[in-house]
């Protein structure tokens, strides 16, 4: 009797073709491009405002409404609400579990409480910028 | 061993996608209404322009920039790596690198308005 | 209770290390109870069919952690997943992610020095304890980590983990999760010494929360939730460290 152990390969750039759950994961960690353009567009915008000139502010706005622009935000608002902040609410009750009197707060609680402060901080912004 | 200095990216990724998630779909309907042409009244330059010279609106938009831009490194790091790159303390300088930029530059953005 | 019949299509991997090459695939056509587990249609074939098909199974129920495969592409304890469950054809292959031994059989070595690795036990810093000392635990105090005693080492979890399949030095769910049992026991004080391992290389950090471990489960243990805590302690250990506060159990 003689030992052979197989080792089965694993692609190390196509692994997460192998089923349904890889594929939502690589979907969910793909959303990190949106959080990187939308901090530098933010960062991009801030620099138009430092200059201080309401012209350069205006025509910055102006060139940003084109059917373009609201295709990409519609899209990307629908990915990031899908794969980022929906998951991140689910997840957040694994990651810091509170425990009430002897047993563990049911995840939904956690869950419900987070979409609860996601409205408020929502409905803040959108005060804030005049929208409400 | 030693707790690996992870640690420290590790915290900046869980507060900005904590962070992330409550704000950036507000924000993104916010440039929505932009480039549908209903720029809301809070980005009108006045408004905005006074907003970003207040302490409190420096405040905010920098804790929100600061922390998305380090959440988004480590999480590209980790993409890089499902994708099969391998030259990982490559690519985390890389990414890391372009955080801090990122975070000088809206520091010295934010500085400069007002 | 059903008694129906049906058959069943088996393609079982086969792999024998003395002839063949490379694993293969061999189908049987099993007559299955309806009210049977894929494991029973497993040992119709050894009974009945094949004598020379290896696997791995004992209590057939659920506690011995013996009988993981893959099933369908699914890690599965296989005394758990009823045929009614299942379609007419269904692959049986050895647990993914592990050597292959021989047909259903996989080695089992590194997630055993894993487990130890990981010092899964009670530490105390009065070593050995006064005598007549009583460590107690209040029920609530039980229930921070009871969830996580309801482990069997099935190793499902590793065979559906990507970041273990992408890197053998990752510690990985179970054994990480076995650590955090231990972190959470009120009676232990060894949570620095294990975050100084089990927070170092190849050890939480590699884990990117894809959740895999925890959605095959068959104990509903949760490793991934296990992994997550771990990564707050210790997030909040590093700088408890760093600022000179090395923390005991908090
Ligand atoms: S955590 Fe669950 S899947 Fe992993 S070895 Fe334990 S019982 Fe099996
Ligand atoms: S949550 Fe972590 S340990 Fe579990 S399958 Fe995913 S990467 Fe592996
Ligand atoms: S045979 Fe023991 S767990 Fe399945």
């Amino acid at each position: 009797m003689s030992r052979r152990p197989y080792i089965r390969p694993v692609s190390k750039t196509t692994w997460y073709m192998r089923n349904k759950r890889y594929k939502v994961y690589v979907l969910r960690e793909l959303s990190s491009f949106l959080v990187a353009f939308y901090t530098f567009f933010t960062i991009c915008a801030l620099a138009i405002l430092a200059t201080d000139s309401a012209e350069k502010w205006d025509s910055f706005l102006a060139s940003q409404q084109n059917t373009g622009m609201v295709v990409f935000h519609a899209v990307a608002l629908l990915y990031f609400l899908f794969f980022q902040t929906f998951p991140w609410f689910k997840l957040a009750p694994k990651a810091m579990p509170v425990q009430v009197g002897e047993n563990k707060l049911p995840d939904s609680f956690i869950i419900i409480g987070h979409y609860v402060a996601w409205v408020i901080v929502s409905a803040f912004i959108f005060w804030l910028a005049g929208v409400i | 061993m030693a707790i690996a200095k992870k640690a420290i990216v590790w915290g900046l990724f869980a507060a900005g996608g904590t962070v992330t998630a409550f704000v950036v779909p507000a924000l993104i309907t916010l440039f929505l209404l932009v480039a549908t042409g209903n720029v809301p009244d809070g980005l009108q330059f006045d408004q905005f322009h006074a907003f970003a010279s207040s302490w409190l609106g420096k405040a905010c938009l920098f804790i929100v920039l600061f922390l998305s831009v380090w959440h988004a490194a480590h999480r590209l790091r980790v993409v890089a790596h499902d994708f099969g790159i391998r030259k990982d303390a490559l690519i985390a300088s890389a990414v890391y690198t372009v955080a801090a930029i990122g975070t000088v530059l809206a520091a010295f953005y934010l500085l400069t308005i007002g | 209770m059903s008694t129906r019949i049906r058959d069943m299509e088996l393609e079982i991997m086969r792999y024998d290390p003395e002839k063949d090459e490379a694993p293969w695939f061999q189908s049987y056509t099993v007559p299955c109870n309806e009210d049977w587990v894929i494991l029973d249609a497993i040992n119709y074939v050894k009974d009945n069919l094949d004598t020379t098909l290896a696997f791995r199974w004992s209590c057939h129920m659920m506690v011995c952690g013996s009988c993981g495969m893959m099933v369908n592409g699914e890690p599965s304890l296989t005394c758990k997943t009823f045929v009614r469950d299942l379609p007419d054809k269904v692959r049986i292959e050895p647990l993914e992610n592990f050597p292959i031994e021989r047909d259903l059989v996989v080695v089992l070595d590194d997630v055993m020095q894993k487990l130890h690795q990981v010092q899964p036990y009670i530490m105390r810093k009065d070593d050995p304890p006064a005598e007549d000392v009583e460590y107690n635990q209040t029920r609530g105090q039980l229930m921070k980590f009871k969830q996580l005693t309801m482990c069997i080492n099935c190793m499902c979890c590793y065979a559906a983990c990507p970041q273990y399949a992408l890197n053998k030095d990752f510690i990985g769910p179970a054994a990480l999760t076995l650590a955090h049992r231990y972190n959470l026991d009120n009676r232990d004080q060894g949570k620095s010494d294990r975050l100084n391992i089990l927070a170092d290389h190849d050890g939480v950090w590699d884990c990117s929360f894809v959740g895999a471990c925890s959605e095959v489960c068959p104990k509903h243990v949760d490793p991934a939730a296990a992994i997550q805590q771990m990564k707050v302690d210790g997030a909040v250990e590093f700088w408890k460290q760093k600022m000179g506060i090395v923390g005991d159990k908090s």
